[in-house]
């Protein structure tokens, strides 16, 4: 670990000021990846801004009548809201899916979404990695990488997105908004936050140098069956194989995203129009540009018969 | 003491004190943090410093060059040791590859260097700062790819009759090679050691299996008298065999404090846990058995191919099959290959453990070939002898008892033959059995015991308590050879000052250390008697008392102020010649397999065990336990991925190296045979801790065939081995 400074910031627009004004500065909040990373100098900031004190820790509804969620509300709050588990479901279920409970009661909203890849490679400093030290190149293709990206990859990164309370979000249309340092603010649509590698992999968000997230927010409640299904190979406090986040309407529409197959949360609207006609074709369309390794091949396959499971599970 | 007969009734055999499930003694401790582990010596080692080891970022050739420059002038930085100024080193004949290594690498992550700062965070950083540049060369790392350039191991092949010819003319004959992947000890304390110099003389606070193997070790690494070195262990945070040995962690810490020329501590990150210290070896072996329809096994073959560095052991995943079952002709043997990975060594219950997972999985193809029921295949080739030498009998064989016993209480009967038609929503659900088997080693162990005038009972010895059970145990046979009760016996271990004893590995802990120690108390109990001037032979020590005729003594009076004191210990004659000595049991699970996703989930396991007197049912049924979650690890998830490009394991963490969580393990249920063998010792105990291990992986993997229809042979069985061949989702 690098040594670094600290400072707790007291507005939104201060902490994006702040670490405008230092190069290598860092937003902190749980920490949880951070730090994690920090000790293994994959991360070497030279400054900390912690927004812990920036009270934006509560969840509030919309005057759309969806919900607003501060950067800053606990993976735990967040999936034990009443408002969450209701009119949510699938949300409340990726949060509970995710880590350990120790973990969920520090990692913040913001912070779940901007969690760094897994891939081993990226872990250690010895070997080459694209998305650590840009150009070195990528140690995980034709390497082990049975737990890395089917679709969207690039020649240069196929790590995937960790999350799992992103995938959720990204089935629910959700926004994220936030703050830059001369106060103005903006809201990205989720489908528009994370990035695919391409030949940048070390730039994974929309999200500017110094731009803060202040909040995301959902749009009103869509209805539905609420399925979050997560595979791993053990039963808790693993990342996922594939996971699938669906919300499934009487008539057999709805919307579909994806967990552990790329780069982002996973979704093709277009596929969903196949949703009644069953998991294959909704595969079909999903993964029709996947270029899996001969490791992770498996995943198509998986994300199928995952898929179809969730959809007989929301049929009932 | 000599054990060169069969026990006889002895002070042991009055279970007033051994045999009960008592708490562990050493628990309030550990609870309450008082108990103090390698790391954690902060007062005897004043003014100590920091070190960070530096592992090698390729897996074999050379360090070009070194730039120590920036790091030497970060903040806080005292020392860095390197190969170079680290002055002569030798390796003992224990350690495989050398500990630091340079120029030359031998695999990745071999320690190259510390760094020795004032605080940890100043080590750290500062090791960030060396620059490496290094000349890669090609290396073995792919064991199936060597496979063919192995050579027989120096025990050879243990040959009966005519196997070829038999399986050739058996009726019914299976034959298949299974796989193992490497794994990682994993235990929760990393390797961490304190060393300070006192002149000549060196001190090492650390976390080690074996005290003497240690100091051995040590002194000869550092080439100095092992007189001069004393090792002090008395709290282990798990090692399974991965703190058997001296690793770098103790070496750095002496060389960087004699360096420094203070003491300094250092711990292994957990990164270095996979790459730079030992591992479970990959296996793949060959089985082949023939059989008559009648399920009498004709013929047997198992052969086992691992890899290692030069100098470094094979692992003996066929010796399990030299005794288990019958069978007129055999082929047994293990080969070893040269490997540039990090050095493959002892993991709880080496050789069985992998060799059970595949044996034990044949058994059951075996028996669905044969249309026999699993359990009574294995009864059917039961043997009472060494099937090489029929003049050699076990000591204790309780295998078809704990079959029998099992099976019913698991409710076998209810498991449906054919696989893949039993459903539970949307789980299929399957049941599986494997044998349990481990043989008990015997090793001399000693103690010195000493007798207060407060009627204090303390016991020294080197045995080292891993989280076992040790200080528990020899306090139970203190107590209840000088007739006492648990809170007048003080047990001190892990100390190289005490006498030597067997220490922990193996599963030989408990059998040979209580012996050492009750052979102590016998000692003791005699200085009594001759103090008190009555014969030995007829004193009875009970309830804090010695009674002889008459004469009712405390034992407090009798040790009289200046206390008494005897050291003694365990030596074996022949017996594990004359019999076989093993431990056995059965293991049942039931798992269900998700008929969508199939990922694996167990649902209830049963081990049934036979391992001698039972020394603490509470402690030793933690043992078991404990071993059939390291089997449903190995079964479904434990694998150090291997870059079979650049040889090292990729997954170098426990995120990425995954172990069950408690989420994965159901209940969990353990009988003991009522049993003891006085042929293993005058405890006539034996040791379990190993034996919960064996045979649990192949329990699961039959219960997924028989939840499936589907046989995985290469383990981990993980979902992506079988995923195709699962039935479509309907």
């Amino acid at each position: 670990m690098r040594p670094f400074t600290y400072e707790r910031a007291d507005s939104p627009a201060a902490a994006a000021a702040a670490v405008e004004r230092r190069p290598g500065a860092k937003f902190i909040a749980g920490g949880t990846n951070l730090l994690d990373l920090m000790k293994l100098e994959i991360e070497t900031p030279a400054h900390l801004i912690d927004v812990n004190g920036l009270k934006l820790d509560t969840v509030e509804a919309t005057p759309d009548g969806g919900l607003r969620i501060g950067a800053l509300v606990r993976n735990t709050a967040l999936a034990a809201d009443p408002r969450v588990r209701r009119d949510y479901g699938v949300l409340s279920r990726a949060l509970l899916a995710g880590a350990s409970g120790q973990l969920r009661n520090k990692a913040t909203t913001a912070g779940n979404l901007l969690q760094r890849t897994r891939c081993p490679y990226f872990y250690d400093t010895a070997q080459p990695c694209n998305k650590r030290q840009p150009g070195s190149g990528c140690a995980a293709i034709g390497g082990y990488s049975r737990q890395l990206a089917v679709v969207g990859s690039s020649d240069a990164c196929i790590a995937t997105h960790p999350s799992d309370m992103a995938v959720a979000m990204r089935a629910l249309d959700a926004t994220v908004e936030t703050v830059r340092a001369d106060g103005t603010t903006r809201s990205i649509p989720i489908a528009e936050f994370h990035r695919l590698p391409g030949d940048t992999p070390h730039i994974e968000t929309a999200l500017m140098p110094g731009e803060l997230i202040t909040a995301v927010t959902l749009p009103k409640p869509v209805g539905g069956t609420h399925v979050y299904r997560k595979v791993r190979d053990r039963a808790s406090y693993a990342f996922a194989l594939v996971s699938v986040a669906a919300v499934v309407q009487r008539d057999g529409g709805g919307r579909v995203a994806l967990g552990g197959v790329a780069h982002k949360p996973w979704r093709v609207e277009a596929a969903e129009a196949e949703m009644p006609r069953g998991a294959k074709a909704v595969t079909a369309g999903l993964l029709a540009d996947a270029k899996p390794t001969h490791d992770n091949a498996f995943k198509l396959t998986l994300v199928e018969r995952t898929l179809a499971s969730v959809l007989a599970e929301a049929k009932g | 003491m000599k054990f060169d007969t069969p026990a006889t009734t002895n002070p042991i055999d009055q279970l007033k004190v051994v045999g009960k499930p008592t708490d562990r003694i050493d628990g309030p401790l550990k609870t309450t943090g008082k108990a103090t582990y390698a790391y954690e010596w902060h007062d005897v080692a004043p003014n100590v410093a920091y070190g960070w080891v530096i592992g090698s970022g390729i897996a074999k050739g050379r360090i070009a060059s070194m730039d120590l420059e920036a790091a030497r002038k970060a903040p806080g930085v005292v020392a860095i040791v390197t190969a170079e100024n680290a002055g002569p080193l030798d390796k003992s004949k224990r350690n495989a590859a050398t500990l630091l290594g340079g120029p030359e690498i031998e695999h990745y992550q071999q320690a190259v260097a510390l760094v020795v700062a004032e605080t940890f965070e100043q080590a750290r950083t500062a090791a960030g700062l060396v620059r490496i540049d290094y000349t890669p060369a090609d290396g073995a790392y792919d064991l199936a790819a060597v496979k063919d350039k192995a050579e027989k191991t120096k025990d050879g092949d243990s040959v009966v009759g005519d196997f070829a010819g038999a399986f050739a003319a058996a009726p019914v004959k299976l034959d298949e090679t299974y796989t193992t992947p490497d794994e990682s000890h994993a235990m929760m304390e990393p390797h961490a050691t304190i060393a300070a110099w006192e002149g000549d003389r060196l001190t090492v606070w650390t976390s080690n299996q074996m005290i003497d193997w240690m100091v051995t070790d040590l002194s000869a690494t550092l080439k100095m008298p092992k007189d001069k070195v004393r090792v002090i262990s008395p709290f282990i945070g798990g090692g399974f065999g991965g703190k058997l040995f001296l690793r770098a962690d103790a070496l750095l810490a002496a060389l960087g404090a004699r360096e420094a020329g203070r003491p300094v501590k250092v711990g292994l990150s957990r990164p270095l846990m996979m790459n730079n210290t030992t591992h479970r070896p990959a296996t793949i072996q060959h089985i082949r058995i023939g059989a008559t329809p009648d399920g009498t096994i004709t013929a047997i073959a198992h052969e086992s191919w691992s890899g290692n560095l030069p100098g470094g052991s094979e692992e003996t995943a066929t010796d399990q099959t030299r005794l288990l079952y019958a069978g007129a002709n055999r082929l047994i043997g293990n080969r070893i290959a040269t490997l540039d990975l990090p050095e493959g060594n002892a993991m709880r219950a080496p050789g069985e453990a992998s060799g059970m997972m595949a044996l034990e999985v044949a058994m059951d193809e075996m028996a669905e070939k044969l249309g026999m029921d699993p359990v009574e295949f294995r009864i059917r080739n039961d043997t009472q002898t060494d099937p090489a030498d029929p003049n050699r009998p076990f000591s204790q064989r309780q295998l078809v008892q704990c079959l029998r016993l099992g099976a019913e209480r698991f409710g076998w009967a209810k498991r449906n033959p054919k696989p893949g038609q039993v459903r539970d929503g949307r789980w299929l659900v399957g049941l599986g059995m494997a044998v349990a088997f481990r043989n008990n080693l015997l090793t001399k162990s000693a103690a010195r015991v000493r007798l207060d005038q407060r009627g204090i009972v303390t016991v020294e010895t080197d045995m080292t308590d891993i989280g076992t059970g040790s200080y528990t145990i020899i306090a139970q046979t203190a107590a209840e050879m000088m007739g006492v009760g648990l809170d007048k016996v003080a047990v001190r271990l892990g100390d190289s000052s005490f006498p030597v004893s067997a220490g922990s590995g193996g599963q030989w802990g408990a059998n040979n250390a209580t012996a050492g120690v009750y052979a102590a108390c016998v000692k003791l109990r005699e200085a009594v008697a001759q103090k008190l001037g009555v014969n030995s032979a007829d004193a009875q020590f009970a309830d804090g008392q010695v009674v002889a005729g008459n004469r009712r003594v405390p034992l407090a009076e009798a040790a009289g102020a200046d206390g008494l004191s005897a050291e003694d210990g365990i030596e074996y004659g022949d017996l594990d010649k004359k019999y076989q000595q093993s431990t056995f049991g059965a293991h049942y699970v039931e798992a269900v397999v998700d008929a969508a996703t199939g990922e694996i989930r167990v649902r209830r396991m049963l081990a049934v065990c036979a391992a001698g007197r039972i020394l603490n049912p509470k402690s030793a049924r933690s043992q078991v336990i404990g071993a059939m979650t390291m089997g449903v690890g190995a079964a479904l998830m434990e694998e150090l991925a291997l870059d079979k490009r650049t040889g090292f394991f990729v997954n170098h963490d426990l995120a990425g190296y995954e172990v069950p969580v408690h989420a994965d393990i159901p209940h969990q249920e353990v009988i003991f045979l009522d049993e003891t063998d006085p042929i293993s010792s005058p405890m006539k105990a034996k040791g379990v801790g190993e034996l919960g291990l064996c045979g649990v992986g192949a329990a699961v993997a039959n219960a997924v065939h028989n939840a499936t229809g589907l046989r995985v042979r290469d383990y981990p069985i993980t979902l992506d081995k079988f995923l195709d061949r699962l039935p479509a989702v309907g």
